[in-house]
């Protein structure tokens, strides 16, 4: 081997080196880590929406051909919510615009991601997982509204 | 190397030809449905005049005879080529014809099970969406037919090194085996969610299936199925590139270490397609992570030893000054017109690797899972490096083995320049349009991008005409070079038939490199890479899912049983 191609083949290293801390400063220091596996909780056939805090919500959502249940849901800024998703029929996917929050929901398992919403406005999300023929209309939203504003979560049926 | 002493028999000239023209027919048809997926899109179009579909079903045509179909066909027709012609040794006829046979049947069943509409599953067929058991059936047939190609050429192998002990092997022949001890290996776990999974649920012999596991096996074939394509690509751009360019391979010995960490590398990454999946904890999806930064390391080594056989080309023909070397490339000569192909790929994968390296970047792909920037990606790898080299590679065998002159050398060349401006523009525009949410898989024209849909999304239109504008520009490249290609088949034979060849030269740095000629040990380190990699990822599915899926079709919410 050459002098420059061990050069070549040392910053090559260092490079995906570099990538490599980055993510695990990622995910240690900024706490942004992907979906793990979730044992604790029951399996679920209905949606819910409650409070387990001040700002925080616990949504456990069903996805299923064509919906999302629920599809609807309002909250006020500055709330977690912490997202269990899984799907009644078929596989699925979830992705929230412009939140760090994207899942699969899958038949026979529980995926869960936390999110926070400190703005509001509304946020939507699509169906990203092939699901059958009318897979591009299954869609909804997250409404996020000032605190003063709020009056009371509501979820329901309904897409965008 | 003299070759002299070679001549390939009609059987198998006939045999390669074959496995050349058919799968060309076929990818005509995937990439129509390609192109008519960007008009979908857009809302252009609502139904597919040609072939009555609606988009899923041109989305499955396009994903299966382009992605599995086509690239199949090609690796195994150069590795019918080049181990051959590189060990001096004819192939065992009766077995390569068993083997094309194989994957000709099982590739027109599954066209027609798609055509009909009865596997609208897209390429992935993940249950429990099911498709008719011939789909499936099809599937495993162009697989065993591969795999047949490959059990063909392994006696051969076994027998050249007996007699040239001490030889190095013909740096193609590492390559094509390489491909294949991968392909092999990631096969064998579709081969178990086919023949275990899937298709008893399909017959209808067993009710339930494990969504989880079933799509946990896939992707343990899914990521390396890449690799599988890339790797051709490599052997084209190691082997043949150099002699193209006027120069020689740069360093031997780097070949043959990218090759070797393929093998270690290439399968225990899977899981970094389920990155957002359910049911495997993060821990081992960072593993996978890890492994696939790894895997990416062959590549940069790659573009280091093709960029200095590159320079070294040009100098040898007068190039001067730091980047003066690339004007005297022959990107435009007639002649090189095999060139073009293999150098336009290389630029495409530079952008297709770092999309690439994106997307493997652990909680980075929450940003670009299943969204539009995911096809944007890969349009600049499968359908980028890897469809040019075996486009080029495809003309260069049919010229080869049939003893045709190439015809419209000028259009011809031309190809892969005019598909480079419609892949970049195509690509840019999902990339881009996945970043602001826009998904993938997603008929988009009939609800996203509809101004009369109450799910109408101004935002995205931009880019999702932009795609409309580069997909037509990659079409047109295509379209160009189908007519080349025909023209160049139903040519009148060159008079004076020569023996064939390939353009192979000495490499410029040949080190003895002992330690990376035998394929044995970085086999077994790729198992236990695998096992160490692959079990605690099944063990976590099996222990976190509940229960089994019922098989159901696209058209309604309601299980078939």
């Amino acid at each position: 081997m050459d002098k420059s191609e061990k050069l070549a083949l040392n910053v090559s290293g260092l490079l995906l080196v570099v990538f490599l801390v980055a993510i695990v400063y990622a995910s240690v220091a900024k706490e942004v880590d992907v979906p793990t596996c979730i044992t604790d909780m029951e399996p679920f056939a209905t949606d819910t929406l409650f409070q387990t805090g001040p700002d925080s919500y616990e949504l456990q959502m069903v996805a299923r051909m064509w919906a999302f249940q629920p599809g609807n849901i309002t909250l006020p800024a500055g709330s977690t919510v912490d997202l269990y998703l899984t799907s009644q029929d078929i596989i699925h996917g979830f992705k929230i615009t412009g939140k760090n929050l994207n899942l699969m929901a899958v038949p026979g398992a529980i995926n869960y991601m936390s999110v926070t919403f400190e703005e509001p406005g509304v946020y939507d999300f699509a169906c990203h997982e092939f699901c059958g023929a009318a897979h591009h209309t299954m869609a909804g939203k997250f409404t996020i509204v000032e605190e003063e504003a709020f009056e009371g979560e509501t979820f329901g049926e309904g897409s965008l | 190397m003299s070759t002299l002493d070679f001549r390939f028999t009609k059987s198998e000239k006939n045999l390669n030809s074959t496995l050349i023209i058919i799968p060309m027919v076929l990818l005509f048809i995937g990439i129509y449905g390609g192109f008519m997926q960007t008009l979908f899109r857009a809302g252009i179009v609502q139904s597919d005049p040609f072939m009555g579909g609606e988009y899923y079903k041109g989305l499955t045509i396009h994903g299966v005879l382009n992605a599995i179909v086509f690239t199949t066909f090609f690796a195994v027709a150069l590795g019918n080529a080049v181990i051959p012609w590189s060990l001096k040794m004819n192939l065992n006829s009766k077995v390569a014809w068993l083997s094309g046979i194989l994957m000709l049947v099982g590739s027109v069943i599954t066209a027609l099970v798609m055509v009909a509409g009865e596997a609208t599953v897209l390429y992935t067929f993940y249950p429990p969406l099911k498709a008719h058991p011939l789909f499936y059936i099809g599937l495993v047939l162009v697989v065993v037919g591969s795999w047949v190609a490959f059990f063909n050429w392994i006696p051969m192998y076994l027998r050249w090194r007996k007699e040239n002990a001490g030889e190095k092997t013909p740096i193609a022949v590492v390559g094509m085996f390489t491909t294949f001890i991968v392909w092999f290996i990631a096969t064998l776990s579709v081969a178990v969610e086919i023949l275990v999974f899937l298709l008893p649920w399909s017959l209808g012999l067993v009710d339930e299936v494990n969504v989880m596991l079933a799509r946990t096996l896939f992707w343990f074939f899914g990521h390396p199925l890449v690799y599988f394509w890339l790797l051709p690509a490599y052997v084209m751009y190691y082997a043949f590139l150099p002699k193209i360019a006027g120069g020689r391979l740069y360093s031997d010995m780097a070949a043959r270490l990218v090759f070797m960490l393929f093998i270690v590398f290439s399968v225990p990454v899977g899981t970094h397609h389920q990155y957002m999946d359910p049911a495997i904890g993060s821990q081992w999806k960072f593993l996978h992570g890890v492994f696939t930064f790894a895997v990416a390391f062959p590549s940069l080594i790659t573009a280091f030893t093709i960029a200095a056989s590159l320079e070294y080309a040009g100098r040898k023909r007068g190039g001067t000054g730091l980047f003066g070397w690339i004007k005297k490339l022959p990107f435009f000569e007639k002649d090189s017109w095999f060139f073009s192909y293999l150098i336009a790929g290389l630029v495409i994968f530079i952008f297709g690797g770092i999309s690439g390296i994106v997307n493997a970047s652990y909680q980075m792909n929450t940003v670009v899972h299943n969204t539009a920037w995911i096809p944007g990606h890969f349009h600049l790898t499968v359908a980028g490096p890897v469809l040019l080299a075996f486009l080029g590679g495809s003309m260069y065998l049919i010229h080869q083995f049939m003893g045709k002159p190439v015809k419209m050398k000028g259009w011809t060349l031309s190809v892969p320049y005019i598909y480079t401006i419609g892949v970049f523009i195509f690509s840019w525009g999902m990339m881009r349009g996945g970043l602001i949410g826009m998904p993938r898989r997603t008929n988009t024209g009939a609800s996203y991008a509809n101004p009369e849909s109450m799910l109408y999304q101004p935002d995205w239109m931009p880019f999702i005409d932009i795609s409309v504008i580069g997909g037509s520009i990659m079409f047109l490249a295509i379209v160009i070079y189908i007519v080349a290609f025909f023209a160049t088949v139903s040519a009148r034979s060159e008079a004076t038939l020569e023996a064939v060849t390939f353009p192979v030269t000495a490499p410029l740095h040949d080190e003895p490199a002992n330690w990376l000629r035998n394929f044995k040990p970085y086999i077994y380190i790729a198992i236990v890479l695998i096992v160490l990699s692959y079990t605690p990822v099944i063990l976590d599915v099996l222990e976190s899912t509940t229960g089994g899926s019922l098989p159901y079709s696209p058209n309604s919410p309601v299980p078939l049983r």
